[in-house]
């Protein structure tokens, strides 16, 4: 025992040491175990992956239960690019139809962030039917590739591809907004599909399962406590009536325009056609929608992604001037035997607007023969009235009067992208001719539906709608309701009321419009048996051939159909517009045609060609 | 009373022994969490590491028995023995053993490898024992300072301190394993112990720390105040010709630690100059590469929260994300699925052997059980204080197991050899004087 006691001493300085590095430790444990949060996050994201489990798409039915639009079953491919080294990949490029370049930027994509090799991405999407069953049988073959299935659309008839519209991939912006969606889920882009994609997209379920560090599945976190089951979006009752809009699509066929059908007791659209259209099933399918979507985009001269019904904007010509007689009567200006003076013309203004020969008439036979000067004449004393010494004020209450039923306003229809037209605004005129130097001799082809006056043929099918109901219109809206109990929201079930309400004043332009049929402009189109109100218009158009323009509805008592038809460049709205709507009327109401004679006529023409005009200079620009 | 004499387990410290048991135990538990597999629960399934290691448990047992049976005498009389023969078996591994994941370190016999360097550690704890209780004098700087002392003192430090040099210069160069090298420093403590000067280990601190800060800062800078150091200095000491030379010496020197360091550091391996900047945080730690093992140890740990996540429930352990799991990173698992309460108790577990066997190294009346008991407590330590370390962000990546628990028998065996040894040269510390 040779040592000194202060050498012993020093267990005591050695004993502190290990105790204070322990005691270190143990605080630094304390607080990344306990205190620091930021690792516990880190753990979850290592080992936890949230799998969405994808809600069938709600089904859409139309107004009798007939299946529109179904789901089936589409198959992608999936790679994870750290296992597939090594893989056949020419056997994989025939297969898939690709070549190696392609094959190999895809994989590039595949390893870059936000994917990674270790991780699984899409490779190829929505492979088609021949790929897949070639891809199937080999699949073993390949290596770190798997096939994912997921639902797309169904069109079991080809139709109504505007009014449906079609999903697709959400966008960038979309998918940073909404939380709902990720990169690359599906959303309805148009139509129906998009006005209520809340509705049919259901809710995702959402799944945690737990993964190693090669990003395999090793099971479900708590066997799966936390997971949620999705839940698939409501079937979708649509209220067109899909024999009918078949049927007017197939009378639509070689001809641009469109046709809208509204029931005007409900407000309820019947048909929606916009032509050319194409067919909704060509954007399902991943490399060829894509293609077809280019085709459709780039054919410039039929425009069929080109919504007509809700976003081409008409002259409304003759058709307008029911509303006209309609103000004049409620204001007190005319009655059903005022009689105008006719020469061919309308005489203040040296024979313009021009008119077609037929005798001086009253006020329903006005609307059966469409006589030009008759409406310059009616247009101007509703302006002009005493009532309104300032010209401003008298012109300012056509206009509301005119809006009252629809015209230049939203109609809050459940359809996206639709148009106001144009009833032009006071400010309008000043800007063109200056203030103080218009009257209504210089705007008077406003009463005939010329001039600047535009409107979309959903808003002239409300007009029309309106007409059937003497003095109101339920907000056109094209379902029926959502889900099985076929829930509908409070504001179509809302009536808005025009300006006219007097009775009288809406007898007597059903009459005219009655005769329209049996002794006016379209006797042609008379329907067997049935007592129907229409009214021609033949809207002049700078750019090319008139537009044939038909309204009516059907029939007087009790009004089941209201429908309004625009053909393009196809000349007088009795030779083209007026037997379509007929025929359409007919078969709505009776189930049956009994022209074929008729009907054969109407669905061969073919008049796109004739007329080489582009839609978009349908929009009256210029006064003429 | 005789018969009990007689037992070979006579005067052995039981609680060591339990706290022994205990450990080794606990680590197989955590090792049968790291390496669990759903397809493989036979625990004596030897396919799987955890089978394995009850097989390195059960000898391991046996070794201790043996050690226990052997006379005491044995062991201080073989010291240089067991030294020179392991330190050839050292210098002998990388030429006659064979190549196992890029380790020049390991004797291979069929399936099972051995790797001399973890016995290293107990024949260099002997030998270092042996000498410096033959010359019988401490490592000790007289407090007269007088210059013979200096120099007869300093012959006796630079022997021991090549006792440990050898060990650890052949394992470094020859074998390339800085962990196992590394161990021989931590003997520094047992000659503190026996009177090496407090200088010397203030200078050591000091350089370390120098080295650290000329790591994180410019060097430029850091001479700088050190120069200013160095001028406040003399406003404060007496002013003689000595203390100017004193204080010019220390700050030439303390220079030199600062551009040696840069010029060691550049002259390091690339692995192990990112595991130094991965520690200091320097410049951009790429997670999923260099940072990759150290996050991922944190993840796990700090995951675990104050219960943990329960036994066989951890998500990062069962699903592979630290690397090294069952060996050098075996912490992480205690962290994840025992939580605070089990690194903690793991802790304090570990130093309460720690602390035992410098209280019994001190009731010790020969110097060479008393030197002996040192080392064991040093070794132990240093092995805690890097492999927690390490897991938890404190010290660089150095793979070195963590004593009872980590995975392999190289390491199990030597350190019951290193504590049981001990335990015998304790057992016999009444019966004679050495």
């Amino acid at each position: 025992m040779n040592q000194n006691s202060h050498l012993a001493d020093r267990k005591f300085i050695i004993s502190g040491f290990f105790i204070f590095v322990a005691i270190i430790y143990i605080l630094r444990l304390f607080y990344i175990q306990i205190i620091d949060d930021r690792y516990k996050l880190d753990a979850r994201n290592n080992a936890f992956r949230n799998r969405t489990e994808y809600p069938l798409r709600g089904y859409i039915y139309d107004r009798n239960g007939k299946l529109l639009v179904q789901n089936v079953l589409s198959y992608d491919l999936l790679v994870t690019p750290k296992l597939a080294k090594g893989c056949d990949t020419m056997a994989l490029c025939q297969i898939l139809e690709i070549s190696k370049d392609e094959f190999l930027r895809k994989m590039k994509k595949a390893c870059q962030a936000p994917n990674s090799p270790r991780k699984e991405s899409i490779f190829e999407k929505q492979l088609s039917n021949k790929v897949y069953a070639a891809l199937q049988e080999k699949l073993y073959r390949f290596k770190g590739f798997d096939v994912q299935s997921r639902t797309v659309r169904r069109y079991p008839r080809p139709i109504a591809a505007h009014l449906l519209g079609y999903v697709g991939e959400v966008s960038k912006e979309k998918a940073a907004k909404d939380s709902y969606y990720l990169e690359g889920d599906y959303i309805g882009i148009s139509g129906i599909e998009r006005s209520y994609e809340e509705q049919l997209r259901g809710v995702k379920g959402k799944q945690i399962v737990m993964v190693d560090v090669h990003n395999k599945t090793k099971g479900r976190y708590m066997n799966g406590l936390y997971d949620t089951a999705a839940i698939a979006g409501k079937p979708l009752f649509c209220s067109i009536d899909i024999d009918l809009q078949e049927y007017g699509e197939k009378l639509m066929k070689g001809k641009k325009g469109a046709i809208v059908g509204i029931e005007p007791s409900t407000g309820e659209i019947l048909c929606l056609i916009s032509s050319p259209s194409y067919d909704p099933n060509l954007l399902v399918g991943g490399k060829e929608r894509t293609k077809n979507y280019t085709k459709l985009y780039y054919d410039s001269l039929n425009l069929p992604l080109f919504n007509r019904a809700l976003t081409a904007m008409y002259p409304p010509g003759s058709t307008f001037k029911l509303i006209d007689a309609l103000i004049a009567q409620q204001d007190g200006l005319i009655t059903r035997s005022t009689v105008y003076p006719c020469h061919g013309g309308y005489p203040p203004m040296g024979g313009r607007p021009k008119c077609h020969p037929h005798p001086s008439t009253d006020l329903p036979g006005s609307i059966a023969t469409s006589c030009n000067s008759y409406y310059s004449y009616v247009f101007r004393e509703i302006v002009d009235q005493k009532k309104f010494p300032n010209f401003e004020d008298g012109y300012n209450h056509w206009r509301d009067a005119v809006r009252s039923f629809g015209p230049n306003t939203k109609l809050g229809t459940d359809l996206p992208f639709d148009k106001p037209g144009n009833v032009p605004s006071i400010k309008y005129y000043n800007k063109i001719f200056g203030k103080n130097h218009w009257r209504s001799n210089t705007v008077v082809s406003l009463g005939i539906g010329q001039a600047e006056l535009t409107l979309v043929p959903l808003q002239m099918a409300n007009v029309v709608a309106s007409i059937a109901n003497r003095g109101y219109f339920y907000t056109p809206h094209c379902i029926k309701g959502v889900g099985v109990e076929k829930k509908l929201d409070e504001k179509y079930k809302k009536k808005n009321y025009t300006y006219v309400q007097n009775q009288e004043a809406y007898n007597n332009v059903l009459d005219g419009m009655q005769k329209c049929f049996d002794a006016g402009t379209a006797t042609a189109s008379k329907i067997p048996g049935i007592i129907a109100c229409g009214k021609t218009g033949t809207a002049e158009n700078p750019h090319g051939k008139d537009h044939a323009v038909f309204s009516a509805f059907a029939p007087r008592d009790k009004p089941k159909i209201a429908m309004v038809c625009f053909v393009e460049n196809a000349g007088f709205g009795g030779t083209w517009s007026a037997p379509i709507v007929s025929l359409m009327i007919e078969k709505y109401l009776t189930g049956k045609v009994t022209r074929p004679e008729i009907e054969k006529r109407m669905m061969e023409a073919n008049l796109i060609g004739a007329n080489h005009v582009s839609e978009k200079k349908t929009k009256t620009k210029k006064r003429h | 009373m005789r018969k009990e004499e007689d037992s070979i387990f006579y005067g052995i410290d039981k609680l060591t022994v339990f706290i022994y048991v205990i450990l080794v135990f606990m680590g197989w538990l955590n090792i049968y969490a790291a390496v669990y597999n759903e397809e493989h629960k036979n625990i004596f399934d030897t396919t799987q590491k955890y089978g394995m290691q009850l097989v390195w448990i059960g000898s391991a047992f046996f070794i201790a028995t043996v050690i226990l049976i052997i006379d005491a005498g044995f062991y201080t009389v073989f010291s240089y023995f067991f030294y020179g023969f392991l330190l050839l078996a050292c210098i002998a591994v990388p030429y006659l053993g064979r190549e196992v994941k890029g380790s020049r370190s390991w004797f291979r016999f069929g399936s099972f490898g051995i790797q001399p360097a973890e016995f290293m550690k107990f024949a260099t704890n002997l030998a270092l024992a042996k000498y410096l209780s033959n010359v019988n004098i401490e490592v000790e700087l007289s407090r007269k300072n007088r210059f013979i002392d200096l120099i007869k003192n300093y012959k006796n430090t630079i022997y021991a301190v090549i006792i440990l040099s050898l060990p650890l210069l052949i394992i470094k160069i020859l074998q390339d394993e800085t962990g196992l090298a590394l161990v021989f420093i931590a003997f520094i403590i047992t000659l503190y112990r026996e009177g090496l000067s407090v200088n010397f280990l203030i200078v050591g601190l000091l350089s370390t720390l120098l080295f650290v800060l000329s790591l994180v800062i410019a060097s430029n800078t850091l001479i700088t105040l050190l120069a200013v150091i160095a001028c406040l200095a003399f406003l404060f000491i007496k002013r003689s010709l000595k203390h100017f030379i004193i204080v010019s010496l220390i700050f030439a020197s303390a220079s030199g630690v600062v551009l040696a360091t840069n010029y060691v550091y550049d002259h390091l391996e690339p692995h192990q100059k990112t595991r130094i900047d991965v520690l200091l945080g320097r410049g951009t730690v790429n997670l999923k590469k260099e940072g990759y093992n150290v996050n991922q140890a944190k993840i796990a740990i700090g995951s675990g929260g104050f219960f943990g996540k329960g036994y066989l429930q951890g998500t990062q352990t069962k699903y592979d994300f630290v690397p090294e799991q069952d060996t050098d990173f075996i912490f992480c698992t205690v962290g994840e699925e025992w939580g605070f309460v089990g690194t903690s108790s793991v802790i304090m577990l570990e130093l309460f052997l720690i602390i035992r066997v410098i209280m019994m190294a001190e009731r010790q009346r020969s110097p060479f059980s008393r030197i002996y008991g040192y080392g064991v407590a040093s070794v132990l330590f240093f092995h805690l204080a890097i492999n927690v370390g390490m897991t938890i962000g404190l010290v660089p990546v150095i793979g070195i197991p963590l004593p009872f628990f980590s995975y392999g028998g190289s390491s199990l065996w030597s350190f019951t050899i290193l504590l049981f040894i001990f335990i015998k040269l304790d057992a016999n510390r009444l019966v004679i004087l050495r």
